[in-house]
């Protein structure tokens, strides 16, 4: 069994891999595979650990849960064409109850405390502590204050970018740069390892080659 | 009553969520628990909606001999296998030695980590084909991009060895990552909460309709 | 000869190699390392066809794209079986996580969610296993949770990895007294928020089903505040950012995080703010965790593969601008 579950893993992953030569049959085959067996391991992870843990298991201690069976079902008619309008009203729970709580969660965390935290003192390496901060941490603070400030003069398109208002735009647009370099060199980082990750699966689980 | 109704629930959810913030205590803080448990429920209908959905369009395929309806069989075979064994296997269902665990390991793994793992290839081939120094700009995003994926790697330590510490290139993509960086992506991280924050409120007030299939 | 003859001719090839060393697996071939000569003749002649493409490119011809991604492929590849020792520097954040995880006293509550799949398994399932090592010897008890499906999965994996270590193995931990697997639970960053409150509520009981109140571990954990620290090891959403703006700054949570390269560039932001308490960044974090904590797994293992693929991307932006710029900085260059 452990000889065929590792032929089968690899014969897998070769299939995907095979769409780097072109789109062909074995590519196509695996990817219907894994459409198929996603689709089958989000159901039972959700019969299992949502309807049957959560709700099944818990209704007793809370039975307004009922009102959460109610609405789900109701999001299920949306296959019945003629009432699939009704599935409206679970949908306006799910963007009511995400609206309410992004509202507050994204002004609190990546507002106000961000605001909070780029505004510190410049000497000192925290309120009370005296003048204690080295050079470097100086430059560094400065640095994140220009480049947060100037930044989002960036993202205001309300007023044209000229001037000094422009000026403050284009050093925004150069910490954005960096910013985005920053992140493409992590992307690149993220995608090898994946990659890596494979590879090792091929040359070492598989083929044994690799320790 | 077709638009009323989901305006007057969103409109609830959202202000119930917004006062529980400030106000943590009964019966606001009853309030969004049970939203939240019901949130919980209604989202994993949702998700099985989407599944249903799936097998609903590739029986569809199947059955009306369209182009490439083979795949479609597959599909449908693969997800009621899966299904199948998960349903059977009860609770325990992806304990160790089981099955679902067996398919998770063999068939799920490999599958999904090689569909993403081939984006390292198409990240090469676009560095090499479009990823170019065309202004100032582009230049500051290629000098940024190369001190943190040499930095972030031992090479960096290797390549850069001879000079002091603190000026060594692992040095460079940590002050890179942490002050430059940092300050870019807080102006990019508050811009979005502006935009997070003024979209939800118009949703919860009712000026943003199209998740109830309204315009204005 | 036609493509399809050669199409056939080389997934024969694939095949006889594949079998030849999967037979020689069976019969104790054993693991190859390529001795220190061998890997630098291999590493000077990447570097001379990389040279080759240089002067392709100079002369306005685009190598084809699957000759790029063979360059990849050797450049991932051929490290594996390479044995170069390379000195791995340790980011502040780093240490950061690893302080916060062992100055916790014995018996310290450690809740960890495992949000992400296997996709990402590469980079955050050997900072998984580590940090779930650190946990088991420091005497800290682990509660084990996931917003992403698959994260209790990838628990029970790394669980298993490190109950191979026999110091560990010597603990006799026990589920449900050292460690639980809560198992996983759909509503994104709203579970996060009814945890808030009542974590049995959220998970009435563990992903095998024992009833929460069951569980000793658990019994008297009601919500963050009976929970000492949080690690998020996270892909995406919903991830590390909801955790952040609900476990850390509405309940007070301290937390550490283990992200995927791609999204860990954002939490630089939160790490700045003194909303997270040290932060892992894609398998670098890894590496660097496993070394602060003195370990030598995969992530460790990976860094040379890593290190390759990094200069063979940086070589071709280099080769592709060097061309830009000979050409009078105009794309003229031709390629498929």
């Amino acid at each position: 069994m452990e000889h065929f579950a590792l032929w089968l893993s690899a014969f897998l992953t070769l299939g995907i891999l095979s769409f780097l030569y072109k789109d062909n049959p074995w590519y196509k085959l695996s990817e219907a595979i894994f459409v198929g067996i996603s689709a089958g391991f989000w159901v039972v992870t959700l019969f299992w650990d949502n309807l049957v843990g959560k709700f099944w298991d818990g209704w007793q201690d809370e039975p307004m849960l009922f009102v959460g069976a109610a609405l789900g079902f109701l999001m299920l008619l949306r296959l019945v064409p003629k009432i699939g309008w009704i599935s409206r009203w679970p949908l306006a729970f799910i963007v009511g109850a995400t609206s309410g709580l992004w509202l507050m969660n994204y002004l609190a965390s990546n507002i106000m405390v961000q605001v909070m935290a780029t505004i510190q003192p410049l000497f000192s390496t925290g309120y009370a502590s005296g003048f204690d901060a080295g050079w470097g941490a100086i430059i560094s603070s400065l640095v994140i204050v220009v480049g947060t400030f100037t930044g989002l003069v960036y993202f205001f398109f309300s007023k044209e970018h000229k001037g000094a208002f422009g000026g403050a735009a284009r050093v925004g647009i150069f910490f954005i740069m960096i910013t985005f370099g920053a992140s493409f060199g992590y992307t690149v980082m993220s995608r090898m390892s994946l990659l890596i990750g494979r590879m090792d699966f091929l040359l070492g689980d598989w083929l044994g080659m690799i320790g | 009553m077709r638009q009323e109704i989901p305006l007057l629930i969103t409109a609830i959810v959202g202000i119930g969520f917004v006062i529980q913030y400030f106000i943590p205590h009964w019966p606001f803080s009853r309030m969004s628990d049970w939203f939240s448990d019901w949130f919980s429920i209604v989202g994993a209908c949702a998700i099985i909606l989407g599944a249903l959905n799936l097998m609903k369009v590739s029986i569809e395929k199947t059955y009306k001999r369209k182009e490439d309806w083979g795949y479609a069989a597959v599909i449908i075979a693969s997800f009621l296998l899966m299904t199948i064994i998960g349903i059977a296997e009860g609770r325990g269902f992806r304990n160790p030695g089981t099955s679902f665990d067996w398919l998770y390991n063999f068939v799920y793994i490999p599958l999904s980590a090689t569909m993403f793992a081939i984006l390292a290839f198409f990240v090469a081939s676009a560095s090499y084909r479009a990823f170019r120094a065309r202004n100032f700009e582009a230049t500051l995003l290629l000098i940024a991009a190369f001190f943190v994926m040499i930095g972030r790697v031992p090479v960096g330590h290797t390549l850069s060895s001879f000079m002091p510490i603190g000026w060594q290139l692992s040095d460079l993509a940590s002050w890179v990552m942490t002050v430059p960086q940092a300050a870019g992506q807080r102006a990019i991280m508050i811009g979005i909460g502006l935009g997070i924050v003024s979209t939800s409120l118009r949703i919860i007030l009712g000026l943003e309709r199209a998740h109830i299939g309204g315009g204005k | 000869m036609s493509t399809r003859a050669k199409e056939l001719i080389a997934l024969g090839a694939i095949t006889l190699f594949a079998l030849v060393f999967y037979f020689g697996k069976i019969w104790g071939w054993g693991t190859f390392e390529f001795p220190t000569w061998l890997s630098m003749v291999v590493i000077v002649l990447i570097g001379l066809s990389l040279l080759w493409v240089l002067i392709l490119t100079l002369k306005g011809q685009l190598i084809e794209r699957r000759v790029v991604f063979i360059y990849v492929a050797f450049a991932v590849a051929l490290p594996l079986f390479m044995s170069f020792s390379q000195k791995i520097t340790i980011s502040p954040e780093v240490y950061q996580l690893h302080n916060a995880l062992t100055e916790l006293p014995a018996g310290s509550k450690v809740l960890i969610s495992f949000d992400y799949d296997p996709p990402s398994a590469p980079e955050l399932q050997p900072m998984a296993e580590s940090i779930i090592r650190v946990c088991f010897e420091k005497d800290l008890k682990v509660i084990v949770m996931g917003l992403w499906p698959q994260g209790p999965q990838q628990a029970n994996l790394a669980l298993e990895k490190v109950f191979e270590d026999s110091a560990i193995l010597a603990k006799n931990l026990q589920y449900g007294r050292d460690y639980v697997n809560l198992g996983f639970q759909t509503g994104n960053e709203f579970v996060i928020q009814r945890m808030g409150s009542s974590f049995e509520s959220m998970f009435p009981s563990d992903y095998e089903g024992t009833p929460y109140r069951e569980i000793p571990l658990v019994r008297n954990v009601r919500n963050f505040s009976n929970v000492d620290f949080s690690v998020n090891l996270s892909a995406g959403f919903p991830g590390t950012v909801e955790w952040v703006q609900i476990a850390v700054d509405r309940y007070g949570l301290l937390m550490g995080a283990g992200n995927t390269a791609v999204q860990a560039p954002v939490m630089y932001a939160y790490l700045n703010a003194g909303q997270l308490e040290g932060l892992l960044g894609g398998m670098s974090g890894a590496a660097e965790f496993e070394a602060v904590a003195g370990y030598r797994a995969k992530g460790t293992k990976f860094m040379l593969s890593q290190s390759f693929a990094h200069v063979v991307v940086i070589a071709f932006i280099i080769i592709g601008n060097v061309a830009f710029f000979r050409s009078g900085r105009k794309s003229k260059l031709k390629g498929k």
